[in-house]
């Protein structure tokens, strides 16, 4: 492996890795105004710097003020609490999610200066297998984060966590299946490929056309994986103060933050790929847009590329928009209604869309 | 370049095994086996099972070890009571003695077996469609058989979990 | 990046080794029921390992095999660990001991 291949894998991961990081912050910002909008306040408006410099700019408070106070915060370790696990439970909470990004593809091959580069931080033939992999290791850093930090309110949140997390994994996963089944690869990037033709050359032939239930139960899976409302039971102010990181202050509970935000990036990527064509635009092939009729308007590759992953870009934040719609106007589950929904209702529902799937599959040979 | 990263991860397993063991505390002794789960799967890839290798930490690190941790929370266990129960130190003496015998007989076992040289695998080796296609053919029957075993599994667990039945409100 | 075969069937048997030591010294159950993991773990490896010197995937299968059991041993392994804890209040396999006589 040459040199100049090493310097494109590192850019790509770079590139992927500060998506992930601005898309997670920019989120911040829209849920916190969003939820100003949706509760008819005001919201984060201003951020006063030394004291001396109010600036009003809503976008600058989040991205610069809240890191900047969260950093010089004091950082409190509980007596009685496992140091090591209290110190690594953050990293165990962000670093799955972070990784997890490597394998979703943003974009078709770039051909410059003849090298083709895959857009995809790893071409794994198992992509999903990955995904599944990493995002179940995300428990990990609740269940540690609760029990290491020797308090009753955070280790009944980390007993709530894991359980709905392992719980509605399965769910998710069984749901995949039925997607995997339908484009027939593991590979992220042949099934974002598989998504490129049309329906009567007009409709784009996304996931979400052929397993619509899988997609449903795959979002709702996810939303319960990311323990937002209405799944966050492990946090749910009202009776566990903050669940499994109410002894984290500072950084450290910032990353616990950030960790939720990015797995809420992370849902929407897998099914933006999965079901919402990934990085395909409505239309657009490699040599340009191919109009129903026949008509061709041809486009230069850099801008084709451009537009492939500023579709990709639109449809992930679309879909964490979404989801903070969801969160700001449904109301908390209770906790057997939460085991419920994923045991009796979304695991019987992803097994038969399997069925089906596979039926249909069979019948179409 | 992949020996010296086998006998690199090797080590750290080792390492990581004899945490499980050694640890007081069972909290940490999970841990162990969690970083020992993950290693093995990196050794997994190493031998190009990568399949094997995601389906270890799917089952193994992301499941049966939450389950384990999981217990353990829900028990309260904290570090083992070394008052409690008898010490029993020339038990425990022989057990390593035995152990490391075990461990030193089966290496020169394998020393001594001809397991022949691996030669490079064929192409798409260890991926799902191979594994899922030898599943599938050879290994259909075993393969419907583990679906009764995991249902009798479940039920067995759940009967055995549930508290005393006693009678409810509603 | 190929593995010398007897590397890794080394690694196993030092890995089932420890696992039995592990076995034979600990006495919280919970413990020496990771141990148990750790055996099944270490054999898992020497067919992975052997499936690789041989060039087929039958090996990968029954390593397959062998985490469903794991897994089913341990949803019901751990459910008879809690089941004995709430009668008997202890973990420790020297005071589980009641049908020795």
């Amino acid at each position: 492996m040459g040199l100049i291949e090493v310097g494109i894998a590192g850019a790509k991961a770079f590139a992927v890795l500060m998506l992930v990081l601005h898309m997670s912050a920019v989120l911040l910002w829209v849920e916190r105004k969003g939820s100003a909008l949706i509760q008819d306040r005001i919201g984060a408006n201003r951020a006063n710097i030394f004291g001396v410099m109010p600036v009003n700019l809503g976008l600058i408070n989040t991205l610069v003020a809240d890191p900047l106070k969260l950093l010089t915060k004091e950082d409190v370790v509980p007596a009685g609490a496992d140091k090591l696990l209290h110190f690594l439970a953050p990293f165990l909470a962000v670093f799955p999610v972070m990784v997890t990004f490597a394998a979703i593809p943003f974009g078709d091959q770039l051909v410059i200066g003849g090298h083709t580069i895959n857009l995809q931080v790893a071409g794994l033939d198992i992509g999903i297998l990955y995904v599944l992999a990493m995002s179940s290791l995300a428990v990990y850093g609740v269940v540690l984060g609760g029990w290491a930090s020797n308090s009753r309110w955070a280790l009944l949140g980390a007993i709530r966590g894991s359980a709905q997390m392992i719980s509605y994994e399965i769910a998710m996963g069984l749901a995949l299946i039925g997607a995997v089944m339908t484009f027939g690869t593991l590979d992220m990037q042949a099934i974002a490929r598989a998504q490129g033709h049309h329906f009567f050359g007009l409709i784009p032939a996304w996931g979400v056309f052929y397993q619509p239930l899988a997609f449903l139960v795959f979002l709702i899976a996810g939303i319960a994986e990311t323990k937002r409302v209405p799944f966050d039971l492990p946090e749910g102010e009202s009776e566990l103060i903050s669940g499994y990181f109410t002894e984290y202050s500072g950084m450290k509970q910032a990353a616990f933050m950030l960790s939720d935000f990015a797995e809420s990036v992370v849902v929407a990527g897998l099914a933006t790929t999965l079901f919402f064509g990934a990085w395909q635009v409505p239309l657009l092939f490699r040599d340009g847009f191919h109009l129903p009729g026949g008509a061709i308007v041809a486009l230069p590759h850099l801008a084709v590329v451009g537009l492939q992953i500023a579709s990709f870009t639109v449809k992930v934040f679309a879909l964490c928009v979404f989801q903070i719609l969801v969160r700001w106007t449904l109301p908390r589950y209770r906790y057997d209604q939460v085991m419920d929904l994923g045991w009796k209702y979304l695991l019987p529902l992803a097994l038969a869309n399997m069925l089906v799937t596979g039926i249909v599959i069979v019948l179409l040979g | 370049m992949g020996a010296a990263l086998f006998l690199l991860v090797a080590a750290l397993t080792v390492v990581a095994a004899l945490g499980v063991i050694l640890h007081p505390n069972p909290v940490k002794s999970a841990l162990f086996l969690v970083v020992t789960l993950f290693l093995l799967a990196a050794v997994f890839v190493l031998l190009e099972a990568h399949m094997i290798a995601a389906l270890q930490i799917i089952v193994y690190a992301g499941a049966i070890m939450v389950l384990f941790l999981f217990v353990i929370m829900l028990l309260n266990l904290r570090n083992d009571d070394p008052e409690r129960g008898r010490r029993r130190y020339v038990l425990r003496g022989l057990a390593w003695i035995g152990g490391v015998a075990l461990a030193i007989e089966l290496a020169l076992l394998v020393r001594g077996a001809s397991v022949g040289s691996a030669g490079s695998a064929p192409a798409g080796y260890g991926g799902a469609a191979a594994v899922a296609r030898s599943l599938y053919t050879d290994f259909l029957l075993p393969f419907e058989l583990t679906s009764i075993l995991l249902l009798a599994a479940v039920v067995g667990a759940v009967v055995l979990a549930q508290k005393q039945r006693r009678p409810t409100l509603s | 990046m190929i593995v010398p075969t007897e590397w890794a069937l080394m690694l196993s048997a030092v890995l089932f080794a420890i696992g039995v030591i592990g076995v034979l010294v600990r006495r919280n159950v919970i413990v020496i029921f990771m141990a148990i993991e750790l055996m099944l773990n270490a054999v898992n490896l020497s067919f992975v390992a052997l499936a690789r010197a041989r060039g087929a995937v039958d090996g990968q299968v029954v390593v397959f095999f062998v985490m469903t059991v794991a897994a089913a041993e341990a949803a019901v392994g751990l459910a008879i660990i809690i089941a004995s804890f709430r009668n008997r209040t202890t973990v420790n396999a020297d005071e589980l001991a009641l049908l020795r006589g």
